[in-house]
């Protein structure tokens, strides 16, 4: 059904990397990029590649959930490989054919920048598979909270405002959408067949009524929320709170330790 | 007469730019408090412009209205008579913000900018007085219309209003959603002691109220007791009402030569009077 997609991909489980403070896990997320990025070679990559498995067995995600969000991007992996393929000129030459060399180096920088955003995508899944999105919001506007000391208060507040109502009117929407389609069809629309830009043209009446209704909508609920007090956000208390526990400040210190390993990988391994 | 709200002599017109259309005039109108009073209008009545003066939503073009003996044209007060008075509106949907039950109950107390355990422990109380407790985690397009629309009240309750004005909060659910919805408002007046506007176009809601007020074309036609106002069953047919069917059931009992009364509303006495009559009849 249509109507049961939820925005992001969170997979309900009970374990400590779903329990963990939404704030800790995006630091935390954004720090291990950094690095991943800062490691030279395959000596770094795999103490990610330890962090990422013991994240997946702790989350009780199937590791096949993962892997398919790999199978989106293989394009991707394909073209960065084959790119990094033809670029190193070190080591020995394995491969000699018109103008093109390919060498040992070339083998190697190419499994490394695949193996390397291979580990980004699923150490983001790690994040977006185990925190809700609502838990998501409110941990970025937690995070930009600092930047009401620029002056700018306004406008944490409102983009977080924008992604709640967002994230609750997906479904509704998706809901109208159906209802439109369903709608035209009734009244002989062809949405199905026919060229390219016949079937573009015939998104026209679907998506003309849908903006609309979501005006009249966003018309109505701000009248809604100016009834229930609302005035922008001026001294509007949140009622959960974020709390950091237990499982952060470990899930913190693993990551202090990959990091520390990193420097330590990048300066003595030459690997 | 202790009245929460106070509407004295008020003028609206809605002006669109080219010509302006009044929709209200010279109307004034008290709501005392505690009470339960129905509106009652067909399309175009003025009923929903009514019910924004309320609150301070729609502004008068001339004319007062007190809610607590504050002005809804001052600004100062905007918020707090927003807080005593509720709104409740037509389409559940549109009246949500955020995406788990408990979290949009808590927007109204959020803005109020109440402590977190004070707003937890409004949220929890709101959503236990319209029976919506155990639904608290859940999302609110996984629920019925008629659930939806206790959320929205929920959401309403827990700024501890003196008063809740619903405009047409019926008129999007099914037969089931809106006695869900009857029973919350009347449970609310009753226990909770809020005062309670109704505007509805279902005739069967007025018949518990208090007080049942008709509007037609921007003026009071009829204000007085359920009972009283489904007897003039002209009039009421006339501005495009329909009659609650016990009523007009009798009504016709009568011009059928029934020496009948058609003074009872619920079906019950409905049943009963007929019974009476044609028993005595009988004998």
């Amino acid at each position: 059904m249509l109507k049961d997609i939820t925005f992001g991909q969170y997979i309900e489980r009970h374990s400590p990397i779903h329990k963990m403070d939404p704030r800790a896990k995006l630091m935390l997320l954004i720090l291990m990029i950094v690095f991943l990025f800062l490691s030279h070679g395959f000596a770094g990559l795999s103490l990610f590649v330890i962090l990422l498995f013991a994240g997946i067995a702790l989350s009780k995600i199937p590791l096949k959930m993962f892997l398919r969000n790999l199978k989106a991007i293989w394009i991707i992996l394909v073209f960065t490989a084959v790119i990094n393929l033809f670029y190193g000129s070190g080591g020995v030459l394995l491969v000699s054919f018109w103008k093109i060399h390919i060498y040992s180096e070339g083998v190697k920088r190419a499994v490394f920048m695949a193996l390397r955003i291979m580990l980004l995508i699923m150490l983001s899944s790690l994040l977006t598979y185990t925190t809700t999105p609502n838990d998501l919001t409110d941990g970025i506007e937690s995070l930009l909270s600092p930047l009401r000391f620029v002056g700018l208060k306004n406008a944490v507040h409102t983009l977080a405002m924008m992604m709640t109502i967002a994230l609750r009117f997906i479904p509704t929407l998706v809901e109208e959408t159906e209802k439109i389609m369903n709608a035209q069809k009734a009244r002989g629309a062809d949405l199905e067949d026919g060229k390219l830009l016949d079937r573009i043209r015939a998104l026209i009446p679907i998506l003309i009524p849908l903006l609309i209704s979501s005006i009249r909508r966003a018309y109505e609920l701000a009248e809604a929320m100016e009834c229930r007090c609302y005035n922008g956000g001026e001294g509007r208390v949140r009622m959960k709170r974020l709390h950091y526990g237990k499982v952060d400040l470990f899930a913190a210190i693993t990551c202090v330790f990959v990091c520390v390993g990193i420097i330590l990988a990048n300066y003595y391994i030459n690997f | 007469m202790d009245n929460i709200i106070e509407i004295q002599n008020i003028g609206f017109e809605y002006d669109d730019g080219e010509r302006k259309k009044t929709v209200l005039e010279n109307l004034s109108l008290n709501i005392e408090r505690g009470s339960f009073t129905v509106i009652l209008g067909h399309n175009g009545s003025g009923k929903s412009t009514l019910a924004k003066l309320m609150n301070g939503l729609n502004k008068p073009n001339s004319g007062k209205v007190l809610v607590d003996g504050m002005d809804t044209a001052d600004t100062e007060t905007e918020i707090e008579i927003k807080r005593r008075v509720g709104m409740v509106f037509q389409n559940p949907d549109n009246q949500l913000v955020a995406s788990i039950v408990e979290e949009d109950v808590a927007f109204g107390p959020e803005n109020l900018g109440l402590s977190p355990e004070e707003s937890r422990a409004r949220v929890d109380e709101a959503l236990k007085a319209v029976g919506m407790y155990e639904f608290r985690q859940k999302s609110p397009h996984h629920l019925s219309g008629g659930q939806k629309q206790r959320i929205a009240i929920a959401g309403v309750i827990a700024m501890k209003p003196e008063c809740i004005v619903l405009d047409e909060p019926t008129a999007m659910l099914d037969p089931k959603g809106r006695a869900e919805i009857l029973k919350t408002i009347l449970k609310l007046n009753r226990e909770h002691h809020i005062t309670i506007v109704l505007i509805t176009h279902f005739m069967e809601e007025a018949e518990q109220a208090d007080r049942v007020l008709v509007l037609h074309k921007g003026a009071i036609l009829a204000d007085a007791a359920p009972k009283t106002v489904f007897n003039q069953v002209d009039m009421l047919k006339q501005v495009g009402l329909d009659v609650p069917q016990t009523t007009e059931l009798l009504f016709q009992l009568r011009s059928g030569g029934a020496d009948i009364s058609t003074d009872v509303l619920s079906v019950e006495d409905t049943a009963e009077t007929i019974a009476r009559c044609f028993f005595l009849e009988e004998n």
